[in-house]
């Protein structure tokens, strides 16, 4: 359903371009869930937006459903994947309705029975139809989220991107995001590319997790090996020792020593 | 009793709005020793309010009442702000969760060390600077003399927490107060700069509180845990045994929380009860 063939992507151009992602291949069939996991400064972000459509690529292909995209999208290749963003206070207009918020979408979309599908995307995600006129900051953050997985979902996407979906939520709302997001998954047979610090959040909702950093895709594994501590590379290792809490002994000294700048 | 750094009986916050009074903090009582206090709760459970109401920083709309509210020898009810300003720093100090915004952006980071030292030893400026040097070292930055120069957005996150940290602990404070110190940062880096505040709140015979939402984290790390609902402490335990906890509402969390290794089609959701709103004391 995703497939990256040897992705690079670079911020800026000629000599002071930043290589945010280099020789990225990746691919997703229809129905599964990857997920990406990384340091801050990995490129995970960026290959999300890059399969979004929201930056340019330099190298490389993108196929999506079968279909190569170039850097303009056509409004079916648009509609076919959305996005859900990290902070559900920020990624909401303040000044619309969660009415006009769903609205948009459809209109952009000439899709019909608007009303209807409004309607039926706001009880999918939980919301009453109480939630309808409200605006964001008479929502919870949960609820916030639940607008913005309403708002991508309007458009019946095929995949899903979802880029730190639960982390700026307390752990109950999270879970019933969590929740929500499987179910979702299960009924639209949706394709989902995932990305997470949080490895015990990435493992719960993907099969298959890959481990960025500095650009690159180290290894790509699954979510029982990860449990099971089968993880070839350092950073992965590392990754997994400090999801499982703090430990002390797991520093040497010398490993806190930092190098200015 | 001389190992209670700071004892706190029936503490209440209550913030007045436009709906009525909003009680953030209810009741709560617990002391502090040369320990490391965990505060786990959700957002709007109170753990930050109590933190920042015994460094009196919780603002003139806020009320304070407390049966004993004592830092030391030093009772901190009534104590007016040049109290506090005193206090804060030399006797107890605070980090904050994200240093791109708790740091002065436009003073080097040495000069903002050097300056808690020389406000609070009064120091000479040479003095200042070498304690800052020294104190830069302690939190194992390799290079010293080039970061004391180096203002905060020149710096990683997890060398901005560093610098806090050498800031926060400069004057020798007793009591450190750690709020989320670790959220802003790398999962990478997080367990380096608790350990280094874990070796120096040791070596110093510190007492800690450690504020956060990250249940494995304050299991981990700290010796005690306060469970904040509310409000209100509506469980203490040893750290190690948090997973033993027996309030339904430490147990909903522990339960919804995704595990590598035991994949459960659902996640079980919280259910809140009313009856945790009531008072308990």
């Amino acid at each position: 359903m995703i497939a990256l063939d040897r992705v690079t992507i670079a911020y800026g151009s000629g000599p002071r371009a930043v290589v945010a992602v280099r020789d990225f291949t990746l691919a997703v069939p229809e129905g599964e869930a990857v997920g990406l996991v990384g340091e801050s400064g990995s490129g995970k972000s960026t290959v999300l937006r890059a399969v979004a459509g929201l930056i340019p690529y330099a190298v490389g292909e993108i196929t999506l459903a079968g279909r190569r995209v170039e850097r303009r999208r056509t409004t079916a290749e648009r509609k076919m994947v959305q996005m859900v963003f990290q902070d559900p206070y920020g990624s909401l207009h303040p000044n619309q309705t969660v009415d006009q918020t769903l609205a948009m979408p459809v209109a952009i979309h000439r899709l019909d029975r608007g009303e209807a599908r409004i309607a039926r995307v706001l009880a999918e995600v939980g919301l009453g139809r109480e939630h309808r006129y409200r605006y964001p900051y008479q929502l919870s953050g949960g609820q916030r989220q639940r607008v913005a997985i309403a708002r991508a979902l309007i458009l019946e996407p095929r995949i899903l991107l979802l880029d730190e979906p639960t982390s700026a939520l307390d752990v109950s709302v999270q879970a019933e995001i969590l929740n929500l997001l499987s179910r979702l998954r299960r009924d639209h047979g949706l394709t989902m590319l995932m990305v997470s610090h949080d490895l015990a959040v990435i493992a719960h909702l993907c099969e298959r997790i890959g481990v960025m950093s500095r650009g690159q895709l180290l290894e790509v594994t699954t979510a029982t090996a990860m449990a099971n501590n089968q993880v070839t590379h350092d950073y992965t290792r590392q990754l997994l020792r400090s999801n499982a809490g703090f430990d002390r002994s797991s520093v040497s000294s010398g490993e806190l020593d930092v190098a200015a700048g | 009793m001389t190992d209670t750094l700071l004892a706190v009986r029936n503490l209440s916050v209550t913030y007045s709005g436009d709906d009525g009074d909003v009680r953030a903090v209810r009741n709560v009582s617990f002391t502090l020793g040369r320990e490391r206090l965990g505060i786990v709760g959700e957002s709007g459970s109170g753990k930050s309010t109590t933190g920042r109401a015994i460094m009196g920083l919780v603002g003139r709309s806020a009320r304070i009442a407390a049966d004993e509210l004592r830092l030391g020898d030093t009772d901190l009810r009534g104590l007016g702000e040049r109290g506090f300003r005193k206090l804060r720093g030399q006797r107890i100090a605070m980090v904050l969760q994200d240093p791109k915004y708790s740091l002065d952006p436009v003073m080097s980071v040495g000069q903002q060390i050097a300056e808690t030292h020389r406000t609070h030893l009064r120091s000479t400026g040479r003095d200042a600077r070498r304690a800052a040097l020294e104190m830069l070292e302690a939190v194992h930055i390799r290079d010293p003399e080039r970061v004391y120069t180096m203002y905060p957005h020149q710096v990683s996150g997890g060398m901005g927490q560093r610098v806090m940290i050498a800031m926060m602990l400069i004057a020798g404070p007793d009591i450190l107060i750690a709020d989320e110190p670790t959220s802003a940062l790398d999962v990478t880096v997080q367990t380096q700069v608790l350990a280094i505040m874990d070796d120096l709140v040791r070596s110093r015979g510190m007492g800690l509180i450690l504020i956060s939402h990250n249940l494995h984290l304050v299991s981990s790390f700290c010796d005690r845990v306060l469970v904040m609902y509310a409000g209100q402490v509506v469980e203490t335990c040893q750290a190690a045994s948090l997973s033993e906890a027996k309030h339904p509402y430490t147990r909903g969390l522990l339960a919804a929380l995704p595990q590598l290794g035991n994949r459960r089609a659902e996640l079980p959701q919280l259910q809140r009860d009313p009856a945790w709103m009531a008072d308990l004391a």
